[in-house]
């Protein structure tokens, strides 16, 4: 409840999950929203093709002739699916094996740890383009492989939570009870990484949206789905050279626009629940460093006696 | 009978060594592996219903006792008899440690011996802050045990029982609090909880380590006299831990007083409190504020802090800060040896 | 005259939802030169909240809503910002409670100890304030050549000193200490007594020293000033408050505090909370926690005056009028 308040009260969150808000509705509401069916062909004069912006096609047409803003509203539904789902994964994924490899330490930590920074040094998008180029460009595949691949980062983040979290003294007091370690790990050490992984979940989002982009924009996207990484890359190789603008601009800055929205959300929510961030306002350390060393107070000179 | 005379606890020269990781060089200079003597040989043994208060300054093994005690920390050398059973021996020489019986990493039966020590001795920890799950419950707190142990059939029964313990530690009326959150407790309020919460399986052994030193003055009291309502009308055993010889004088039957891994003094209470035999507890008690400035005293204040438990000094471990010493406590390591009934000192010149 | 006298001190913080809430209310007290004040009280009744107020450091939230803080006579509320920036350090210091724990990190003792030298302008030059950090450390007790080392290699009981080296770094008249021995161990404890107490005679220190251990009290301050929810409850010098005490909250609390001198002794707790903020009592803040056999209908309906029972001892307590 807290957390919500203090959500609200941040103008860059509540911005950002107004914008997200707005992708959201038009994915779901694309079939209403959008004026054409992009997946239908149409029958298409040599004037129609790349035509530019008009009353009735809002946004122009491609180089097949079909409405830009339709395929624009059908294109969110993609993104928002990989990213969602592709995040979902990779937060599991990540949160499961940073938990593992944090509480248990040892040899199996470190293991699962080398594992993580295999996977951390590949560069992803190469290793992307091979698996999807092996195993096909369905939407699955392009899902499993970027949440197959993205946990890295939290799993490393969850890991060094669950070091600090393991040592502190609820944790002792739970095994001193006798309590298992399924019990601590999901009672007691799991609801305090929870907020985190969150937050990063939420930033992972983008980074899905950017990597589906990415495929599709190299030409792995799935074929029978528009994307707005798709739009891109037939906007590169056809419409370039004929400056059609309202091509190339409108999933460009789709993209942008939903990868703002989620990184302001996630860096609302990653200040929210960061607990370095916030202490006790007699035991600041920053203030109270500020105080000892005689720098001029933070604090504004008091309105007493004026 | 014949069961009440086996004391509920005998720690029987008792070594806890932390190994100090060793870095490239000194593995190359051929240093040799050092390590951190928290607790160097430690005896005592505790009857049932008993008080023990084990004081001493920071630093000087006192939590590392308890934890040991309770099996959370695996001995280096000695033994730990829980009502006559070695608890030590569980594990020593499989390769398996208590803390990996936690884990799930020994074989069962093992682990359900182990669970019975769970289940008869419980620890109360120093800092009410940090003891309790930020995000549990009250009433989760203080039935998690009772789950883990799973003793209580019926779910009336559960909360008949979280109830019972939280009234029996002064949170009245329980479902006033059981509701809440840690965070919305006051710090005497949340060391209650914790208290409660060792107090469901109605444990024989609690080992309370600075139950109140993280408490202001005015809500020590109350715990305190609430460990000592439970020793009255429970007979539970309390080993208890403080560098603070003025809670532990006023409801502790024995004290035992630690220098750096070592028991330096041990006798009744009042005993030695009111005739401190070894320097360093005649310094500790003099340094204790008195409520009044009428009885203002000369202090006894030790040099610098506890050395570094890596170098412990040679001969008597205390000399350099000892105000008393003479030229033999620096080649003699004195044992403890009895001066009177029940009190023993480990000194040269007593 | 006293160095430093507090007068109706009151502060309010203004909650999230901009209710004031009345942390502070009515508090006096003076300190003559070289004397030492003890402030006890329990955790919550505003003691850190009057020493950032009478140096003006209070957070954003806090307010000074009335009163007079003198120092040699003038009324720093007065002042500019800048004319408080000379008596800040200067004429008062504080040892802010947790301070030790909040040195940086990153840098050696010393240059934390200069950099407050610096800012201050005690001393121009680098060199001749690095000479000035090695005299205050080897005045609380520490090596100077030890103060090339970091925050995280010095013993809880050492950073403690530290920080009191930097309070002392422009000369102070009155220092405050607050809370300057909570988290360190009794060992430890007397020796920062004992360093509090010499720099007090040598320097001729005012010393008020803000604490919740009476014990402490008793064994260094020359005056005690008890407080209980934002109030006054009793103040006078330590010899009266220990022997002769008369407000019900200052005996329950000498009832809650163990005397290794007395072992046997039965310790009496104070049951209940001490009042939030938000929900004040009408009457007697008190009231709700007081088992004094006197106390009748009016403690619950008016808040007692502070009155004077013989000179120098003040308390706030409707029994005592009627005793006394
Ligand atoms: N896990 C550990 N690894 C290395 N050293 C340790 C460990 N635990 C404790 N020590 C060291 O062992 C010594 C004794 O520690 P212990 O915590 O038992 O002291 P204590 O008497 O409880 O002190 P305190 O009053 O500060 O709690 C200390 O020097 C400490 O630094
Ligand atoms: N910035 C703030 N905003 C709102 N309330 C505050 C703020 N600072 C302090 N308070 C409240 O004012 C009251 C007095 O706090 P203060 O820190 O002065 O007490 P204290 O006597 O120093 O306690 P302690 O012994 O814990 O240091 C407390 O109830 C506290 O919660
Ligand atoms: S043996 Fe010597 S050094 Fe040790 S405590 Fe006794 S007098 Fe002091
Ligand atoms: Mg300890
Ligand atoms: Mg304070």
């Amino acid at each position: 409840m807290n957390a919500v308040k203090q959500f609200v009260r941040n103008p860059m969150g509540v911005v950002g999950a107004g914008m997200l808000l707005v992708v959201i509705l038009i994915a779901l509401l694309a079939p209403w929203l959008a004026p054409y069916d992009p997946q239908v062909r149409v029958q298409v004069t040599p004037d129609d093709i790349l035509a530019p912006p008009d009353a009735e096609h809002l946004l122009g047409r491609d180089d097949a002739g079909k409405d830009v803003l339709s395929q624009l509203i059908y294109g969110a539904r993609v993104s928002l699916i990989v990213g969602f789902t592709a995040s979902f994964m990779s937060m599991f994924i990540g949160t499961t094996v940073g938990l593992v490899a944090g509480f248990y330490g040892g040899r199996v930590g470190n293991w699962l740890m080398r594992l993580v920074d295999f996977l951390m040094v590949i560069p992803d998008l190469p290793l992307m383009l091979v698996i999807i180029a092996v195993t096909g460009r369905g939407l699955t595949n392009i899902i499993l492989v970027i949440g197959l691949l993205g946990w890295t980062y939290t799993a490393r983040l969850v890991r060094s939570q669950v070091l600090s979290v393991k040592e502190r003294q609820f944790v002792l007091r739970a095994r001193s009870l006798g309590a298992s370690a399924p019990r601590i790990i999901l009672r007691h050490i799991f609801p305090q990484v929870v907020p985190l992984v969150i937050a990063q979940a939420v930033l992972d989002i983008s980074v899905a949206i950017l990597a589906e982009s990415s495929l599709a924009f190299l030409g792995l996207g799935d074929p029978t789905l528009i994307s707005w990484g798709m739009m891109l890359n037939f906007a590169f190789e056809r419409a370039i050279s004929r400056q059609a603008w309202w091509f190339l601009l409108p999933p460009g800055l789709a993209i942008v626009w939903v990868s703002l929205s989620l990184i302001l959300i996630g860096n609302t929510l990653d200040q929210i629940v960061n607990p370095r961030l916030r202490t006790h306002h007699l035991f600041d350390a920053r203030r109270m460093v500020a105080l000892a060393v005689g720098v001029p107070p933070l604090a504004k000179a008091d309105g007493a006696g004026e | 009978m014949e069961m009440r005379s086996t004391p509920i606890l005998q720690v029987d020269n008792l070594h806890k060594y932390f190994p100090i990781p060793r870095h490239v060089g000194d593995v190359l200079a051929r240093r040799p592996r050092r390590s951190v003597r928290a607790v160097d040989g430690v005896s005592f043994t505790v009857q049932r219903g008993e008080i023990l208060a084990l004081v001493g300054e920071s630093g000087s093994g006192k939590t590392t006792v308890g934890m040991n005690v309770l099996g959370l920390q695996q001995p280096t050398e000695g033994h730990i008899l829980f009502d006559g059973y070695d608890v030590t021996e569980w594990s020593r020489g499989h390769g398996a440690s208590l803390e990996a019986a936690d884990r799930f990493l020994v074989p069962l039966s093992r682990r359900r011996r182990v669970m019975t020590l769970r289940e008869r001795a419980q620890m109360i920890f120093q800092d009410p802050y940090e003891s309790l799950n930020p995000r549990q419950t009250i009433f989760d707190i203080v039935a998690e045990p009772l789950d883990i142990h799973r003793l209580t059939p019926s779910r009336t029964e559960r909360r008949e029982r979280v109830r019972t313990a939280l009234e029996t530690c002064g949170l009245a009326p329980a479902d006033h609090f059981w509701d809440r959150f840690p965070a919305e407790l006051s710090g005497g309020q949340r060391q209650r909880v914790v208290i409660a919460g060792a107090l469901v399986l109605e444990p024989e052994l609690l080992v309370a380590d600075e139950p109140v030193s993280m408490l202001d003055v005015s809500i020590r009291a109350e715990i305190l006299n609430l460990l000592r309502a439970l020793r009255r009308e429970r007979g539970i055993t309390i080993l208890y831990t403080t560098h603070d010889l003025a809670t532990a004088g006023f409801f502790t039957d024995r004290m035992a007083v630690m220098y750096l891994g070592r028991i330096v003094e041990l006798g009744p209470t009042v005993e030695v409190l009111s005739q401190p035999r070894h320097p360093y507890t005649r310094a500790l008690i003099s340094v204790v504020p008195v409520p009044n400035p009428r009885r203002r005293r000369q202090r006894v204040i030790l040099e610098g802090e506890i050395p570094n438990p890596i170098d412990i000094p040679p001969g008597c471990r205390f000399h350099p800060r000892c105000p008393e010493a003479i030229p033999a406590c620096r080649e003699m390591d004195p044992r403890l040896h009895p001066v009177a009934p029940g009190h023993d000192v480990a000194c040269l010149r007593v | 005259m006293a160095v430093l006298e507090v007068r109706n001190l009151s502060v309010d913080y203004v909650a999230d939802d901009g209710t004031p809430l009345h942390a502070v209310a009515d508090v006096g007290f003076s300190v003559e030169q070289g004397r030492s004040l003890g402030i006890v009280g329990e955790s919550g009744c505003g003691k850190t909240t009057v020493m950032m107020a009478l140096l003006r450091l209070l957070p954003e939230e806090g307010r000074i809503v009335s009163g007079q803080v003198l120092f040699d006579g003038q009324d720093v509320l007065q002042y500019s910002e800048s004319q408080m920036r000379q008596v800040r350090w200067r004429g008062i210091s504080m040892v802010f409670q947790g301070a030790m724990n909040a040195l940086n990190p990153v840098r050696t003792v010393e240059s934390q100890i200069v950099e407050a030298l610096q800012i201050h302008d005690v001393v121009e030059q680098r060199r001749a304030a690095r000479e000035r950090a090695g005299e205050l450390l080897q005045l609380v007790g520490i090596p100077p050549q030890r103060g090339r080392q970091y925050p995280h290699q010095y013993s809880g009981g050492m950073r403690q000193r530290a920080v009191i080296a930097m309070a002392l770094a422009c000369n102070p008249r009155v220092l405050i200490a607050d809370e300057p021995t909570t988290a360190l161990d009794v060992m430890i404890q007397a020796q920062i007594l004992e360093l509090l107490e010499r720099l007090q005679a040598e320097l001729e220190l005012s010393l008020i020293m803000v604490t919740h251990d009476l014990g402490m009290v008793a064994e260094t301050c020359d005056d005690v000033l008890v407080m209980y929810g934002g109030m006054v409850a009793e103040k006078a010098s330590s010899d009266v408050i220990f022997n002769t005490p008369q407000h019900p909250y200052t005996r329950r609390l000498l009832e809650a505090f163990p005397d290794v001198e007395e072992p046997d002794s039965d310790l009496a707790s104070i049951p209940g909370n001490p009042p939030r903020l938000d929900d004040l009592p009408a009457g007697c803040r008190f009231e709700p926690r007081c088992e004094c056999p006197e106390r009748g209908a009016i403690c619950a309906q008016t808040a007692p005056p502070l009155v004077e029972l013989e000179p120098g001892h003040w308390a706030a307590c409707h029994s005592v009028r009627r005793v006394g």
